[in-house]
């Protein structure tokens, strides 16, 4: 049925010419020049703060140094060896407010050294040549079960190949690389950059991938313990935050995970429906991307309503900034009373907010509205139950999300736990992969250690 | 406004910079552009006898580069001109007649008889020109036959040719001075012997670039071979100041006029030369890298700078540092100095920590009460400046004299008496006072 070009919410308002313009690559890459130039303004610094900003402590001014030399293999590896997903940290890690937030040349000049791009440009040639820069160890005969294919998972499954352990990752997913592949603006990664990642991390042997399954639906927890040597949980957060408002399950209202998702996968873009007026309530990246990318792909209005301040929001002061200036306007200080609906969905009503002495959102009674033919949530996930009932009643939690120790051992013997789904986690790709490699490192000591016991 | 007029061994110009003898000074062409933008003068390129030489047809340069590439050092095989020498004496001629006011000093090499200097001296100076610069630096191509730096490494061949060039010569002789030799001093001397009006220092260094990284051989290369260059720029500068400042405080070479050669870059440099003693300056590299408008900041910089310092002309300038240079044994060994970090410039790298700690006398601290905090350890501070020399913020660390109390370090009282080596009790050799 051809669509009504005066819908509000129709597909193909661009063409495919200005839709592969807005999704193409969001930071080009540096040329040798630049990189070098780039790599000449870092001041190598004695216990370099951007490595203490680091989740996964890469020896930053060593990688940067070795650009500098044109030893751009030895410069990947610096990289890869602490974070095996380290370009695709280049491309979406916040380093705004993590390696390049800590850099000294903030203090001198006010403006760092551009690390990410600059570990862009040792790890891309890495890919693009599928230089093998790592070797699986010694096979020590152990196995391990990673649930869940994303940085978590994939990152100990490297690890515990380098440290001789075989691993087989059950992934939920049609594609192993979770949120890297579902996730994430597409405009951050492009050139099928997630799997391509995915495959150079597979190819270091001794890893397993099953995809289509998941937990609670094709094996539980207890199956995976006896048949394993260890069990690593890295299944991420299964289930999208309500708004907590009445009827809020209307035509219209939509996960902005999921629409992220499809987005990513989609062959044509330009097929996903926009609406002309889309409010997004959240103030985390998901917020921004699912607001920057349908904005990209058409959609006259786009608001982000989010509860706090802009100090508050999960998306840095470079990320809103950047939503900005693609057009994206956003309110602060306001939280969603009521839907308005005509059949689907029409608007929502939003209620102004103040901290109140305690710290705690509260209403001001003052109300507004926004009308809207889309309405994103994207406020935030949450375990799934039925993965945590597979895992069984003997986990511990700690506010609706696993507990561990700082090895990422869970309270169950012989299981460890990383990436989304456990308590402490900020959500980045990159502590995603630092927890893989924490765990992947305790199970290895654990798996000698059992061995050395008899 | 100071006076940048300047006049060395007669020759006026109007500013002390000239351009050495060099490629930009091979043609009438360069170097009329060159007095265009304000050049005070020109050493005309070295010419040589009839036929001339040939040079090679691929690189005759290289540099050194910083990463943003940047020239920091650079290396030459070219030879002196290859034009014939008539065509050269016609421009020389044609210049000084369209140029009065600027300065034109012709470079010669000649082979080392008598008679050959006879011939080819009176047919230079019928050009008009202001004076002769002897090349008895030039240390490759050249120097093989006998000539350039083949001279300059012995005392006696500047002198002999000094001789005769000054025998047929009526105009001024500029001795040009190769820094391949490990004392500067006799060179100097023998062209002062010679009859020499002045020198000029430094010519180029020996030097290979690098290596070819993917063909192992060295960099560049004449069909696959390769021949030592000579070396300039601005890494050659700390050579020639202090082969100049060496000359300028020597009592027996002090008189000599100097023409300061050797990486000058902007007017800071041009102000280093002078201070050591050198009457005027020549500059190539920079011009080879950036083109004759350096002039503007060469001239401008200099002028701001005798004003700021209240001097009225360059002369004024000439020689002021040369008392402060001495010999090791003369240093005051009772004085002390103390590094001090001004926190509220550090910005927290710790290069100078991590070099005082790694390198040297372990006085700067990284941590204070669990803080990242940067600080000078008095008690092992030698003053030794490696944390000011690396620390990437002007004036974030500076040396701080300790005038009186005890030197933290040795826990000695600060002595105002001047104690040198030459007394210094622990000195074997010691003069007794």
């Amino acid at each position: 049925m051809p669509e009504d070009k005066n819908a509000a919410v129709r597909s193909q308002r661009l063409s495919a010419e200005e839709i592969a313009a807005n999704f193409s690559d969001m930071h080009p890459p540096l040329g040798r020049s630049e990189a070098l130039i780039e790599s000449d303004r870092c001041y190598f610094c004695f216990d370099a703060p951007c490595t203490t900003a680091c989740p996964t402590g890469i020896d930053i001014p060593g990688f940067i140094q070795k650009i500098r030399s044109d030893n751009i293999n030895g410069s990947a590896k610096t990289i890869l060896r602490e974070n095996i997903m380290g370009g695709m940290c280049a491309r979406v890690c916040p380093t705004e407010v993590l390696c390049e937030l800590a850099c000294v040349r903030n203090t001198h000049e006010d403006k760092p050294v551009n690390i990410g791009l600059l570990q862009r440009y040792a790890t891309d040639p890495i890919l693009d040549n599928d230089i093998e820069l790592f070797e699986r160890g010694e096979d020590t005969g152990k196995c391990v079960a990673i649930v869940g294919g994303g940085p978590a998972g994939l990152s100990c499954a490297h690890r515990l190949a380098m440290l001789g352990h075989s691993a087989v990752i059950f992934n939920r997913d049609p594609k192993p690389g979770g949120l890297n592949e579902y996730g994430i603006a597409a405009y951050k990664t492009v050139n099928n950059f997630a799997q391509r990642e995915v495959e150079y991390i597979l190819s270091i042997g001794g890893i397993e991938v099953r995809n289509g399954v998941s937990l609670g639906e094709d094996f539980t927890l207890a199956e995976l313990h006896k048949e394993f040597d260890a069990v690593f949980l890295s299944f991420g957060l299964g289930s999208v935050n309500d708004l907590g408002i009445t009827d809020e399950h209307v035509d219209g209202v939509l996960n902005a995970v999921d629409y992220i998702a499809e987005l990513r996968q989609a062959k044509d873009r330009g097929e996903l429906p926009v609406a002309d007026r889309i409010v997004v309530i959240g103030g985390g990246m998901t917020a921004i991307d699912i607001a920057v990318q349908t904005k990209r792909l058409g959609a006259e209005h786009v608001d982000i309503v989010y509860r706090r301040g802009p100090e508050h929001m999960g998306a840095s002061a470079y990320e809103q900034q950047f939503a900005q200036i693609s057009g994206v306007r956003i309110h602060h200080w306001a939280k969603p009373r009521k839907l308005l609906v005509d059949n689907q969905i029409a608007g929502v009503e939003f209620e102004k907010t103040k901290l109140d002495g305690d710290g705690k959102v509260s209403g001001t009674g003052k109300a507004f509205s926004l009308d809207a033919d889309i309405v994103f949530k994207a406020i935030g996930q949450t375990l799934s139950d039925k993965a945590l009932a597979a895992a069984g009643g003997d986990l511990d939690l700690k506010q609706g999300k696993i507990a561990t120790d700082e090895n990422r051992k869970t309270s169950l013997p012989g299981v460890w736990a990383g990436g989304d789904c456990i308590y402490g986690h900020d959500d980045l790709t990159v502590s995603a992969v630092q927890d893989g490699k924490i765990a992947a490192i305790d199970i290895d000591q654990h798996l000698r250690e059992e061995r050395n016991n008899g | 406004m100071a006076d940048l007029s300047s006049e060395f061994l007669g020759i006026k110009s109007p500013n002390p910079f000239w351009l050495a003898s060099a490629p930009p000074t091979d043609k009438a062409y360069n170097v009329n552009r060159a007095f265009e933008a304000g050049w005070g003068g020109a050493v005309w390129k070295t010419l040589g006898e009839d036929p001339p030489i040939v040079n090679v047809n691929g690189p005759r340069y290289s540099a050194l580069h910083s990463n943003e590439r940047r020239v920091v050092g650079f290396n030459n095989i070219e030879l002196i001109t290859d034009r014939p020498l008539q065509v050269n004496l016609d421009e020389i001629r044609q210049i000084k007649k369209d140029w009065p006011d600027r300065a034109l000093v012709v470079s010669v090499m000649l082979h080392m008889e008598d008679k050959v200097w006879a011939k080819y001296v009176p047919m230079i100076e019928d050009t008009g020109a202001d004076a002769f610069e002897l090349n008895f630096g030039c240390p490759h191509g050249m120097s093989e036959r006998g000539m350039g730096a083949a001279v300059g490494q012995v005392p006696e061949y500047i002198q002999m040719a000094t001789e005769w060039c000054k025998k047929c010569a009526s105009i001024p002789v500029i001795v040009k001075l190769t820094p391949n030799v490990t004392n500067i001093l006799p060179p100097a001397a023998a062209a002062r012997d010679g009859g020499a009006d002045g020198v000029s220092l430094i010519n180029t260094v020996n030097s290979i670039m690098r290596v070819n990284y993917d063909t192992l051989t060295m960099y560049p290369t004449t069909d696959g071979r390769g021949s030592h260059g000579g070396y300039c720029g601005e890494a050659v500068k700390p050579i020639a100041l202090h082969m100049v400042a060496e000359i300028s405080r020597n009592r027996d070479t002090a008189d000599i006029p100097i023409s300061g050669i050797g990486g000058i870059t902007d007017w800071r440099d041009a102000v280093d030369f002078l201070a050591l003693g050198a009457s005027n300056v020549q500059v190539c590299t920079a011009a080879m890298v950036y083109g004759f408008k350096i002039i503007d900041d060469l001239t401008d910089g200099l002028s701001n700078f005798l004003d700021a310092k209240g001097m009225s002309s360059v002369d004024q300038l000439v020689g002021k540092a040369v008392p402060s240079v001495t010999d090791w044994q003369h240093l005051n060994l009772n004085y002390v100095e103390k590094a001090v970090i001004d926190q509220d410039l550090c910005i927290k790298c710790g290069r100078c920590h991590i070099v005082c700690e790694d390198t040297s006398h372990q006085a700067i601290t990284s941590t204070i009460n669990g803080e990242r905090k940067f600080e000078v350890i008095d008690e092992e501070c030698v003053g030794c400046n490696l944390c000011a020399s690396v620390c990437p913020v002007d004036s974030c660390i500076t040396m701080h004299q300790v005038t009186d109390g005890i030197d933290a370090r040795t826990g000695q009282p600060i002595s105002r008496e001047v104690l040198d080596w030459t007394s210094h009790p622990n000195n074997p050799m010691r003069k007794e006072s």
